[in-house]
């Protein structure tokens, strides 16, 4: 996009690239160093003693870390799942085709993004509670549809805006059924879109906290509601060395994807014309 | 072998009052060649898209042999259409490309790449089944097309816009191929075009659609020696129509009193002739002889074309240019009618 370009536009790119690891990168490494710590105390730069000893005990049976680590996986994965089943369709209908209160449809479905999660679950609370979702997991896995959806639908709707659907057509009048059109002509089509907003489905759902924790009703640990727990009871090793799984996933994503979120070939179009 | 028949075939689109198509009815003999003729947005491929099963019509039906097939899946139709656009699949090879209507049938593997094999031959590609799509040139394209949907065998083939993006060389080459493999399998074929040479040179019969009614179905010649009207005419590069009187023998006009064929129409109307028809040169034995004044002479190359004024009406004509060569401008020229090329369109 700005390959070409003046001084001003250069100057941009360093300064937005400098803003970015500062606030990005940074933050990162004191949280690597207290992992490996043994006391680390004011005003010296690093740590007098290093040790393995918070990252043994994360391994270890009693912390419960690894079994958090597995519901969240999990968690996320169904949330991401359930994300790619409504949001294809709807990705489609809002890419591709016309009709009346369009406008609306793609207002509601960008409206968990603006209005604060915890405006919004005390309601879901009260209906779950009716449906008997609280403090399970199911409801966990429902109530991070509420922020997924429309990283969703956003990138699936992108895709579908530039799709040409007589593809599937010739498919059709070439004998396949609707099921195998799917399969062979569409699916193939918008694999990029399902890959990157998976992606950013699966890190929404990793990331939440507030949801889980209100429709959880701590019953239903995930490990940033663990990650608080240790952050808030000083334990700053402990702390740093899930911080540190915490992330991977987010780190092997950009890795992976960094390609398709940007350049020409960017798979993240929005509405299209947003 | 399959006849196809539309019956009242009617198309409103969706918050639309003119209908797209309109009644339209037809007949296709089986392993008939016929021509969907029309400007674009006249309702030639929603005619095809219904009868393909991709697009519902509002009212009327669509016959095989006979047999409604409405109430079928395209898939099941036993047609298959080729897009304008070609539309092969980017994610597969040339061959799976082509082998592509046998995998949905579940055909085995060897018996598909025999098959596969087979059409690249028959469209005169045998090298480049391992080709991506997007390493083709047009032309290869729509071989490619045209393979996949031959491969199926099926009793309705569709094409739309068969020669229209093609170079003009590769459009006779194209002509060829189609009408030869046409012929050769036998398969009913409907194609669309706007182009009137496309159809008359590729189709047995060509159905004219203007406006999402159909004017005329018949063989090519008709629409040039006897449209049904003047839009028809200008379709077809019409140019002349002389309005007056015929008592079906006789035609009264501005050009004053001309023989007319046998079984001409009779009453007010407009006479029409082809330009190419006009015939130039004193001949004492000619009916329906005038005498012109040249009012503009435009060399073509192959042909030269001629504006001629006769009592006030301005006529058009196509001569070869050896013969007009010694006229210019304002010069008297001697011209004639042949009654059997002069058509009458009664009012």
């Amino acid at each position: 996009m700005y390959r070409r370009g003046g001084a001003f536009t250069r100057g941009f790119r360093v300064i937005s690239g400098a803003v970015l690891i500062t606030w990005l990168v940074l933050p990162l490494i004191p949280l690597g160093i207290w992992s490996f710590a043994r006391g680390w105390y004011f005003p010296d730069l690093l740590p007098r003693n290093w040790s393995l000893k918070a990252w043994e005990y994360t391994f270890s049976d009693t912390a419960g870390v690894i079994e958090c680590l597995w519901l969240t996986i999990f968690i996320s994965l169904a949330a991401t799942i359930l994300s790619i089943i409504v949001g294809v369709p709807a990705g489609r209908a809002l890419g591709l085709y016309r009709f009346r209160g369009k406008e609306l449809v793609e207002l509601m479905i960008l409206a968990p993004t603006i209005v604060p999660g915890i405006a919004v679950v005390l309601g879901i609370h009260s209906v779950f509670i009716t449906l008997g979702l609280n403090n399970t997991v199911t409801g966990v896995i429902v109530v991070h549809l509420i922020p997924t959806l429309p990283y969703m639908v956003l990138v699936m709707s992108g895709i579908f805006a530039n799709y040409d659907p007589s593809f599937e057509a010739q498919a059709r009048s070439l004998g396949a059924s609707a099921l195998k059109t799917f399969w062979y002509i569409t699916i193939p089509a918008i694999m990029p879109g399902i890959i990157v907003g998976g992606l950013f489905a699966f890190l929404v759902s990793w990331s939440q906290y507030i949801l889980t924790l209100l429709i959880g009703g701590g019953k239903v640990v995930t490990l940033p509601l663990l990650l608080f727990n240790f952050a808030t009871s000083s334990r700053n090793d402990i702390t740093g060395a899930i911080g540190m799984i915490y992330i991977l996933p987010g780190i092997l994503i950009l890795l992976m994807t960094a390609r398709h979120l940007s350049g020409r070939s960017s798979a993240v179009g929005g509405f299209g014309t947003i | 072998m399959t006849q196809v028949s539309l019956r009242d075939l009617t198309k409103v689109y969706q918050g639309e009052f003119e209908p797209s198509l309109d009644r339209l009815s037809l007949e296709i003999d089986s392993g008939e060649l016929a021509a969907l003729l029309g400007p674009s947005g006249c309702g030639k491929t929603t005619t095809m898209k219904m009868i393909a099963g991709l697009l519902e019509p509002t009212s009327g039906d669509v016959q095989f042999d006979g047999r409604s097939i409405l109430h079928e899946k395209p898939e099941k139709r036993g047609v298959v259409m080729v897009f304008q656009n070609y539309l092969l699949f980017p994610y597969m090879s040339v061959a799976e490309n082509i082998g592509f209507g046998l995998k949905m049938r579940k055909v085995g593997k060897l018996e598909t790449s025999r098959r596969v094999g087979e059409m690249l031959d028959l469209v005169k590609l045998p090298d480049l089944g391992n080709r991506r799509p997007s390493e083709l040139s047009g032309g290869q394209q729509q071989r490619v097309a045209l393979a996949r949907a031959l491969i199926v065998e099926p009793d309705v083939l569709l094409l739309d816009e068969p020669l229209s993006n093609l170079d003009a060389h590769l459009r006779f080459e194209m002509r060829d191929l189609i009408r030869g493999l046409q012929q050769e399998l036998g398969i009913t074929t409907i194609f669309v075009t706007h182009d009137q040479e496309e159809a008359v040179v590729l189709a047995d019969k060509v159905a004219l659609i203007l406006d999402g009614r159909l004017k005329q179905y018949a063989g090519a010649e008709e629409f040039y020696n006897r449209p049904v009207d003047e839009a028809t005419a200008r379709f077809f590069g019409g140019q002349n129509f002389v309005a007056g009187s015929s008592d079906g023998s006789r035609f009264e006009s501005a050009l004053g009193s001309l023989d007319l064929p046998e079984g001409a129409a009779s009453g007010k109307g407009k006479l029409t002739f082809r330009p190419e028809n006009v015939r130039i040169g004193d001949s004492a034995s000619a009916t329906n002889r005038m005498t012109a004044s040249l009012a503009e002479k435009l060399f073509m190359g192959t042909q030269t074309r001629l504006k001629l004024r006769i009592g006030g009406e301005l006529i058009d004509a196509i001569a070869n240019p050896n013969e007009v060569a010694e006229f210019s401008k304002g010069d008297e020229i001697e011209i004639s009618l042949p009654p059997s090329s002069l058509w009458v369109l009664a009012n």
